[in-house]
């Protein structure tokens, strides 16, 4: 299991520089007792797009959710984007300027308008002036196509269309690396697949991204490396091709029969 | 949608049909509601025409205790004779212009503020406008420049003294409250544990004593010469005592905000203080606004115990009225009344406009 491997993708999108972004090694997260992270290792490179699967509970979404420090981990180091991943609020705040998530339940801030959700990161913490981070705001909501949308609330939207502001809104802060929780996990079934063709073109542009879901035809169709967690470990890390037609650990075997025989 | 369903058709016809109609829907459908009606019916028989005899019938303006003796209703002379010592207290009499001009200046304030909340071209003025109009009404109330005669605070009271306690305390007891909140949410247990010990020490305590130790015991503390006023110090009494209650109140609206907003606002780079600005405090706040009017309303008729102090408040000007003259005494009912009647207007409006403030702000995040 090397990490840094290059690993063949289908030619649809643009394949990973060498520089690496993410460096998480020998981390360990303990809630009490219950050893949440066993040990792991795992080097992103710039530009790699990476599906995180596996059973829940598995330890997935607390994974990715430690490389923007919204979980801390007790051992080990992560580095991300140069920064070293502590205590230190600057370093926190750091890598969070680069690094944007998008959740599974949305969360967008159901106060503000689509465009207000959208400008509030880039006018208070880039320092945007109102009117470029509105121009810039619509910009992505027309990447997102849904910028007739701009001046109504959160909850007058449907799943789907939510889940894209929410994309924009990671998106305005123009980030280096865009972390994934489960985005699909929320949304009707017909909702999935206007929020995947926006995370595919995304891939296609060479954006950094880290996805934990269980979309396989998405891991298919534009991830470099596919992982598989269980039990706070992570079992097998492959190319898709590799991880689906051959994997190589038991458990990957189990849940991908359990995930795929419908 | 579901609720109008439910509803009876909408009766049409002549206004009498259409009146028995509503009846027969709303007051006599079952013999629980018709026995509940006829019941209501007959309280108000027995209650609202006596009541209405003994206040306006058979009562009198007439401002002379000989006027009150020759009628039957209530004597509202006695109001009438001793408005200003209500309203005022023991302000100067001549000077009393100057507390009317104050309050009519923090109303004022108030009102612009109030409704500026909607207008986002107003709200940025609403600060200045504190900021102005503040010193204003202590100028107005102290006196002793621009040829304004000086008036020690202790010959301060009445409704100015209420209405002054009351904003005042409600000013500086909400940051103070939301500091508290905070903290009590805080990671660093320190703050966490100072500020528990201090809402639990406050909330464990009653007002009166809060007062009291603010008046007697506190200055035992200070060192000889040194004295801090009476007033401001059962005004800061009650400040500490209202953001204690706030606090709680503030703690309820941050639960109630989901974890997710918060991680959204970490996600994007935001800092602590503008995640809670920006995202958390606008809609924790507007979840409890109907607890913290509720705080606001009992704060206000809290102050009426600043009279255990010495204080005159709205309602100790009116038992000073009571007492100015023996012959007055006996009509303590209408002095009440006058200060219920007033009391409640205040505390009515706030209930109202808290109201208005919720659905305001509910406008256009609804489907």
């Amino acid at each position: 299991m090397t990490a840094t491997q290059p690993q063949p993708t289908n030619g649809v999108v643009p394949p990973p520089s060498d520089e690496e972004v993410i460096t998480v090694s020998k981390a360990n997260k303990w809630y009490g007792n219950f050893h949440v992270l066993k040990d792991i290792d795992l080097h992103v490179r710039k530009g790699e797009r990476i599906v995180i699967c596996g059973p829940s509970g598995s330890g997935k979404s607390t994974l990715i959710r430690t490389l923007n420090r919204l979980e801390t981990y007790q051992s080990g180091e992560i580095t991300v984007d140069g920064i070293l991943l502590g205590d230190d609020v600057k370093n926190i705040e750091a890598v969070r300027r680069e690094v944007c998530m998008v959740f599974q339940h949305f969360n967008l801030f159901p106060h503000m308008t689509v465009l207000e959700n959208l400008t509030l990161a880039p006018i208070w913490v880039r320092k945007m002036p109102k009117k470029e981070a509105t121009e810039l705001g619509m910009h992505y909501l027309e990447r997102v196509r849904i910028a007739e949308q701009a001046h109504k609330f959160p909850g007058q939207l449907s799943g789907g269309q939510q889940q894209r502001v929410a994309i924009a809104r990671s998106l305005c802060m123009q980030p280096k690396i865009m972390l994934f929780d489960e985005p699909t996990s929320a949304l009707d079934p017909e909702m999935v697949k206007e929020v995947l063709d926006v995370m595919v073109e995304l891939a296609k542009e060479g954006m950094t991204m880290l996805c934990v879901t269980h979309e396989m035809g998405f891991a298919k169709e534009v991830a470099d490396r596919v992982v598989f967690m269980d039990a706070g470990e992570i079992v097998e890390m492959a190319g898709p091709h590799e991880f689906f037609d051959n994997p190589k650990s038991d458990r990957t075997k189990l849940f991908l029969s359990q995930i795929l025989s419908h | 949608m579901v609720e109008t369903a439910k509803l009876p058709p909408r009766p049409t016809g002549t206004f009498s049909a259409r009146a028995i109609t509503w009846s027969k829907n709303n007051l006599f459908d079952g013999w629980l509601n018709s026995a509940l009606t006829l019941g209501a019916i007959a309280l108000l028989v027995w209650l609202v025409p006596p009541l209405f005899n003994w206040a306006v019938v058979n009562a009198t303006l007439a401002p002379t205790i000989e006027g009150c003796a020759e009628v039957t209703g209530a004597c509202w002379g006695f109001v009438n004779a001793n408005l200003r010592l209500i309203l005022f207290g023991t302000y100067p009499f001549e000077e009393q212009w100057r507390p009317l001009l104050a309050m009519i200046v923090l109303m004022g304030i108030i009102c612009f503020s109030l409704g500026g909340v909607k207008y986002p071209s107003f709200r940025k003025a609403i600060i200045p406008t504190w900021v102005i109009g503040v010193p204003i009404i202590a100028i107005l109330m102290w006196g002793g420049m621009l040829g304004l005669t000086y008036v020690q605070n202790s010959y301060w009271g009445g409704l100015p003294l209420t209405l002054i306690l009351s904003a005042i305390g409600i000013i500086f007891a909400f940051p103070f409250g939301l500091l508290l909140a905070l903290g009590r949410q805080s990671n660093m247990p320190a703050i966490r544990t100072l500020s528990v010990v201090y809402i639990e020490v406050i909330r464990g305590v009653p007002l009166i004593t809060v007062l009291f130790m603010a008046s007697v015991m506190f200055p035992l503390f200070l060192p000889d010469g040194v004295t801090i006023d009476k007033l401001l110090r059962a005004q800061i009494g009650i400040i500490l005592f209202t953001a204690a209650y706030l606090a709680e109140v503030f703690r309820g609206g941050l639960q109630a905000v989901p974890r997710g907003q918060f991680e959204a606002g970490d996600s994007l780079g935001l800092s602590y203080w503008q995640s809670m600005r920006l995202i958390i405090l606008p809609q924790a706040l507007r979840l409890v606004i109907p607890p913290t009017v509720n705080s606001f309303i009992s704060m206000l008729k809290d102050t009426t115990l600043v009279v255990i102090i010495g204080l005159f408040d709205f309602l100790g000007t009116v038992k000073l009225a009571l007492r100015s003259d023996p012959a007055w005494t006996k009509y303590y009912v209408e002095g009440y009344a006058f200060a219920s009647a007033i009391f409640f207007l205040i505390c009515f409006s706030m209930a109202k406009y808290s109201a208005y403030l919720e659905k305001e702000l509910r406008k256009g995040e609804q489907r």
